[in-house]
């Protein structure tokens, strides 16, 4: 199985570890993993923003450099979303990238079917239900939904020894970020933000996690103008731990 | 960078931080509501895409509901009229009145009649109208607009409610501000209303094709209570309110309380089918822009929506931005939308209230998916050329950097050194992600470099 390693424009800008993180789990699990130079951003800040016109150029490059991979396979919940749920209607022409792009947790939980991960982490941590993991990629059972509950984030924490999983109350309600919501309206997004850091606080977690690291850096620029006590952790950097 | 929406949610959130987590949790509550009655019936999914498909089958064959409609209430002797827009509807039901020499209208809750500006063009006219819902007559009293479309005046609190009885001689006891004692003063003071109206109109839920039933779901009575006494009964509803026919009913009125305040049924739902011995009955059918809306490939599902203001309930925006700091009567998810097919130029400024947390797509009973027809009027803001020109601006350096390479590359290799960018210096107004974050901090060697690194190392054989 080959896959391709797509590290989206501010993880790798912001948050190298995590794509380190995922790399090294990838490579834990035998697979081939090639990250293909030269790879920046799927669109999605500019569509969501409103400009879905500035993302087409970019969807073209991210099909070209991704089409021929086996799965294309990124630490990132909303960038996944964007390929799979909007580059059809961005690309006016068949592409194969849509449905071979996965984010981490689905790609481990679902195509893996990772039962079992050595290392421990002996800490308490609050799962961060990302929207576009829950209502675009079914990561988890969306609240509003009438179906049977299931958390795809929280089935992989919990393979870790020694970890304690912990959710929020208004387990899936959005932390605010929404990308160039963020700087549109900051006083409504700072406001959901601190909320929701408060909701994963309550928990008596040490460590908020997650599978976007935009939701978490959302919540770590709020938490600490705020001085709140808890750090954040992306889903892979925990997972990878102790490999 | 402000828009509309934006600017007015900033005052909102001025307000005391318990007021607005009491907002926030009021309606949050009514989720929490809707979510434990949805969770009593295993067949809740299944009924929400039921109502989805009749409503797409009820919008694409309209004329036909319509027709068949007009005939049953004509049949059973109810004066029909189509208005084809606000005006029209004012005209219509102010000649009404005016040929039953009406001086007091009773009224039970109606949007359109709020879509259509009825109330002050009635008033304008020397009729006086009396608001029959304890909401809305709370609302009239007080000369405010609804901030919700079925809770129009919860985010006021009882002390607000009470002084203002009190000032209005409603209530008596001076002080009494118990939710109890002031619902029963505001109905012995709109009894003798009740009695001494010459007209009563109401809205309409459903209408349903097949009978000619006009249905109307309410908690307090006063639908009943507008129409037991005046021998002129009005009733005021929208085109894509009509159903097929009972069978569809029975899944659109399990849904419509469930959904809006976790109710299993409204207390009261009145069948109007014809009028009483010696009085009369009209129904004004409203088109208002609804019949433009049907050729709307990208949005005519909003005609499915059913009003019942889940949407608006679970949206994390409205909880924490309150129903004024929308531009349009209707607010929330579904009033972005609306408000964008009412006249997109005026109402542009609501398009930004929106995380895209997509909420609302799963909540919504009839599956009108608001949250991801917001993503496409944004899409369309260029060409009413109302698109926040800042924002442009970023998207536009943003594809600059993303498309080329080399810039890219420079860029995060050298971005740590924003790192020492003192926080008091990126606190400008210039910069709203300040507003309520620390910046983040970019790392000293980004992941492409790290990997192209590690890769020439195990290359050469480190």
């Amino acid at each position: 199985m080959r896959v391709g390693l797509f590290i989206p424009c501010y993880v790798d800008a912001l948050y190298p570890q995590v794509g380190v993180a995922t790399y090294r789990l990838l490579r834990k699990l035998k697979l081939n993993v090639v990250y293909p130079e030269r790879q920046t951003c799927c669109g999605q800040p500019m569509a969501n923003g409103g400009f879905e016109r500035m993302s087409e150029h970019l969807a073209e490059r991210f099909e070209d450099k991704f089409r021929d991979f086996d799965y294309v396979v990124t630490p990132s919940v909303s960038c996944a979303a964007f390929v799979r749920v909007n580059y059809p209607q961005i690309l006016d022409h068949a592409c194969q990238t849509p449905e071979k792009t996965m984010e981490l947790v689905e790609f481990l939980h679902d195509i893996l079917k990772v039962r079992e991960l050595p290392g421990s982490f002996p800490h308490v941590v609050s799962v961060h239900n990302s929207c576009h993991g829950v209502r675009e990629l079914g990561l988890s059972s969306p609240s509003e939904l009438q179906i049977k509950p299931f958390n795809k984030i929280v089935d992989l924490l919990r393979l870790k020894d020694g970890i304690t999983v912990k959710e929020p109350d208004r387990k899936d309600e959005c932390c605010g970020f929404g990308g160039m919501f963020a700087v549109e309206e900051p006083y409504v997004s700072s406001r959901m933000g601190n909320d929701k850091v408060k909701a994963h606080m309550a928990t008596g977690a040490e460590i908020v996690t997650g599978s976007d690291c935009s939701c978490l850096m959302h919540m770590q620029g709020v938490a600490a103008r705020q001085k709140y006590p808890v750090k954040f952790m992306h889903v892979a950097e925990i997972l990878a731990a102790g490999l | 960078m402000s828009t509309y929406h934006s600017k007015r949610a900033k005052e909102f959130l001025k307000n005391p931080e318990e007021k607005i987590s009491r907002h926030d949790q009021t309606f949050w509550s009514v989720r929490q509501k809707r979510d434990a009655a949805a969770a009593q019936l295993p067949e809740w999914e299944n009924l929400r895409e039921q109502a989805s498909r009749i409503k797409a089958h009820t919008v694409t064959h309209l004329a036909d509901y319509l027709e068949q409609f007009t005939t049953n209430l004509e049949k059973n002797g109810v004066i029909v009229h189509f208005a084809k827009d606000a005006q029209e509807f004012n005209e219509i039901a102010y000649g009404i009145l005016e040929t039953h020499k009406v001086r007091k209208l009773v009224k039970s809750k109606s949007m359109l009649t709020e879509e259509c500006g009825l109330n002050p063009y009635l008033m304008e006219r020397g009729i006086d109208v009396v608001e029959s819902d304890l909401g809305e007559r709370i609302l009239q009293l007080m000369h405010l607009k609804p901030a919700h479309i079925v809770m129009p005046a919860i985010h006021l609190t009882r002390d607000e409610v009470g002084e203002m009885f009190e000032e209005k001689g409603i209530s008596k006891e001076i002080g009494n501000h118990d939710p109890t004692y002031l619902t029963y003063c505001a109905r012995q003071n709109l009894r003798k209303d009740f009695m001494d109206a010459d007209a009563g109109m109401t809205g309409c839920n459903f209408g349903v094709a097949a009978t000619g039933d006009c249905v109307v779901c309410t908690n307090e009575g006063n639908a009943d209570m507008s129409t037991s006494v005046p021998k002129l009964h009005i009733v005021a509803m929208g085109l894509e309110k009509v159903i097929p026919d009972y069978a569809s009913l029975a899944v659109f009125h399990r849904l419509l309380s469930r959904s809006g305040t976790g109710q299993p049924a409204t207390s009261f739902t009145s069948h109007f089918r014809r009028a009483r011995p010696g009085a009369e009955m009209h129904v004004i059918l409203v088109d208002n822009g609804r019949s433009d809306i049907t050729a709307n490939t990208a949005h005519w599902e909003t005609l499915k929506c059913i009003r019942c203001g889940a949407c608006m309930n679970t949206c994390p925006v409205y909880r924490r931005s309150g129903g004024y700091s929308y531009s349009y009567f209707i607010p929330g998810p579904i009033g972005v939308n609306l408000s964008m097919l009412k006249d997109p130029k005026k109402h542009s400024g609501n398009v930004s209230a929106c995380s895209l947390c997509l909420s609302c797509d799963c909540v919504c009973p009839a599956k009108v998916t608001p949250g991801s027809q917001i993503y496409r009027w944004r899409q369309s803001l260029e060409t009413y050329g109302t698109e926040n020109k800042e924002k442009k601006v970023m998207a536009e350096g943003m594809k600059a950097v993303y498309e080329n390479y080399p810039v890219y590359d420079a860029l995060l290799r050298n971005s740590s050194v924003a790192n020492y960018i003192p926080e008091a210096w990126a606190d400008t107004s210039l910069n709203p992600w300040s507003i309520g974050h620390t910046m983040p901090r970019f790392a000293r060697k980004p992941f492409h470099a790290l990997f192209k690194q590690a890769m020439e190392e195990l290359k050469n054989g480190k």
